[in-house]
């Protein structure tokens, strides 16, 4: 639209006319997005944050000094800069819990994704590309675990097992596969009449070979926006957890932990609850923004 | 309809038997519910014991089927913890639930459907893109937190609702805002996307060269035939909200099924868990059901094909 417009207007003569590449459309739109832009920028640094802990932090963030206990961040008239964001009720620097904490939040989305990803891709696919009983069977897994009540199962079980980092993505990824399943599936759908696939069948391609070669690349992209939606669901679900006690277990810096110690001296200390709460909020912002940028760029049809 | 009717009651029925038997077997083989029974200094003949007392030690489908038959006839066991009927403390806590997810569903329908419709009438405005800035903001916001900071901002500086507890409305007053900005961005996202396929429409165009007026244009035709995809949404977001429940009623003490299920959670109190897990799992096959037999009347092109 406005892009094209655009580069016509900067080219003088007919001759010299050279048609954009999808590429180079590609990246004018994704410069132009905002939400992407934002986001990108705001995920990058708490990446680099969290990948640079170790320089990073101040202070090691298992460290309890209990004479330190409380002592409030640095723009409060009793703070130090030493102390950056303060420390919490046992004396362990907040600042470098958080940049550890980082950490913990990305793993969980990260690892989560991968397993969730990988089965309900593979669900998706299958019955994308088999319909009939097939697509009947897993249509019904779909609705069984749409209908269970993920956090509370999800809790019950984790709270079973034992609560640990393992557990809770393994948890997390046997819940999250569904909206995977959904739009892999009729994604699928969609490709599995093109001519291409038509021709790749009757030059004597095997079923697993087709969807493989053949329909995975062509879902890629709306594998990598459920991905980034479903990484950060599954960080909040995470911090939920951890907030509830049943998930990641202390003294692991994880973001909702941090928040169910601070709990208790919220009335007195807010800053204990809200600082981490507000980077748990700029985490799974940046990456839905991502997530939405990514959809609005790649396949600009499907942006409302 | 009546066909469409009993086909999808015959699948609900179905999908909830599936589920039962799921967390029925998930919950009795993530741990051994004899050892959390018997206590922490039980010996091994303890814990023998307790096992043959209470049928752990029969085969898990025999254990369900048994279970299944009792809880037919509204016997769902006994709480180990609060040592009353599981069915009494349903009971009991049911309604709060109940009336915590009405009130967020009100709120996040009369918060969500106007501005997806004022965001629909403006596409690509200024409005458009601070009604979409709204919804991706409340979607990342982690439900919890945003509990504890109301606490923080309406009771310790503008003291002005309860804290915690289920006694009176101003106890939901905060629960019920948290809960409804939870499930707000996707009925908006669906108004506002339903409203621009409606509003492109030739029916929508005509309606509007014969001079009608827009409001009536808007409201009467456009909104009718947009609202179908969020009835359906409302159905899943109810149900999400009734599992969501038990992290925000943990939040503000608020007795309902959500604080049951944790605490039952947290005391091993395996009966207990079951039974509210199972009550949310059919609280949301019925909304879902009840949605699409909606969405089937509002819409006979779904009852037919």
């Amino acid at each position: 639209m406005s892009v094209q417009n655009d580069t016509l207007k900067q080219i003088p003569n007919d001759e010299e006319i050279i048609e954009p590449t999808p590429g180079q459309i590609m990246r004018t739109r994704a410069l132009r997005h905002w939400g992407l832009m934002i986001g990108g920028i705001v995920l990058g640094i708490i990446v680099i944050l969290a990948l640079a802990a170790p320089i990073a932090a101040p202070h090691d963030p298992y460290t309890q000094t209990l004479s330190n206990r409380l002592l409030p961040p640095v723009w409060d008239a009793k703070g130090s800069i030493n102390h950056i964001l303060g420390t919490d009720q046992v004396g362990r620097d907040y600042f470098s819990r958080l940049l550890y904490g980082a950490r913990i939040s990305l793993m969980i989305g990260f690892a989560t994704v991968l397993l969730s990803g990988f089965i309900g891709t593979s669900l998706g696919l299958m019955a994308g590309y088999f319909g009939g009983r097939v697509d009947l069977f897993i249509n019904y897994l779909i609705t069984v675990r749409l209908s269970l009540p993920g956090i509370l199962v999800a809790l019950a079980t984790v709270q079973l097992i034992g609560g640990s980092l393992p557990v809770v993505i393994a948890v997390l990824g046997f819940m999250l596969w569904v909206r995977f399943a959904v739009v892999i599936r009729s994604a699928t759908m969609q490709i599995r009449n093109m001519d291409y696939i038509k021709a790749a069948r009757a030059a004597g391609c095997s079923a697993f070979r087709l969807i493989v070669t053949q329909i995975l690349p062509n879902v890629l992209n709306q594998f990598v926006v459920i991905a980034t939606l479903e990484a950060a669901h599954a960080i909040l679900l995470e911090a939920a957890l951890s907030f509830l006690g049943i998930g990641v277990q202390p003294p692991l810096p994880s973001w909702g932990l941090m928040i169910n110690e601070g709990k208790d001296y919220m009335f007195f200390k807010p800053y204990l609850i809200s600082i981490s709460g507000i980077a748990l909020f700029c985490l799974v912002l940046s990456i839905n923004l991502v997530g939405d940028g990514i959809r609005d760029v790649t396949a600009p049809e499907n942006r409302n | 309809m009546l066909i469409y009717t009993i086909k999808r009651a015959l699948l609900a029925t179905l999908v909830a038997l599936t589920v039962s038997m799921l967390t029925f077997g998930l919950l009795h083989l993530s741990s051994d519910p004899a050892v959390a029974l018997a206590g922490e200094d039980a010996t091994e003949e303890d814990i023998q014991m307790v096992r043959v007392d209470y049928g752990f030690d029969k085969p898990l489908p025999v254990q369900y089927l048994a279970w299944l038959t009792k809880a037919l006839q509204g016997d769902l066991g006994t709480s180990f913890y609060f040592n009353i009927p599981v069915s009494k403390l349903l009971q009991q806590r049911l309604p709060v639930t109940l009336t915590l997810g009405a009130c967020s569903l009100v709120f996040a329908i009369l918060s969500a459907v106007p501005l997806g419709v004022l965001a629909a009438m403006r596409p690509n405005t200024k409005l458009d893109r601070f009604c979409l800035t709204l919804a991706v903001s409340a979607q990342a916001m982690p439900a919890f937190w945003f509990g504890l900071m109301l606490i923080v901002v309406f009771c310790l500086w503008f003291p002005l609702l309860p804290v915690s507890g289920s006694d009176t409305w101003q106890h939901f007053v905060m629960p019920t805002i948290v809960v409804g900005t939870n499930a707000m961005p996707a009925i908006m996202r669906l108004t506002r996307t339903g409203m621009l396929d409606v509003l492109a429409t030739d029916y929508i165009r005509t309606a509007r060269a014969k001079g009608l007026r827009p409001k009536t244009v808007l409201l009467k035709h456009a909104l009718r035939n947009a609202v179908i995809p969020v009835i359906a949404v409302i159905g899943v977001q109810a149900g999400y909200m009734m599992g969501g429940s038990v992290i925000i009623e943990t939040v503000f003490g608020l007795n309902g099924l959500g604080l049951l299920a944790y605490e039952s959670i947290m005391y091993f109190d395996l009966a207990c868990m079951e039974a509210v897990v199972l009550l949310l799992c059919f609280v949301f096959i019925i909304t879902t059901f009840a949605a699409d037999i909606m969405n089937a009347w509002l819409d006979p092109r779904i009852r037919i094909g």
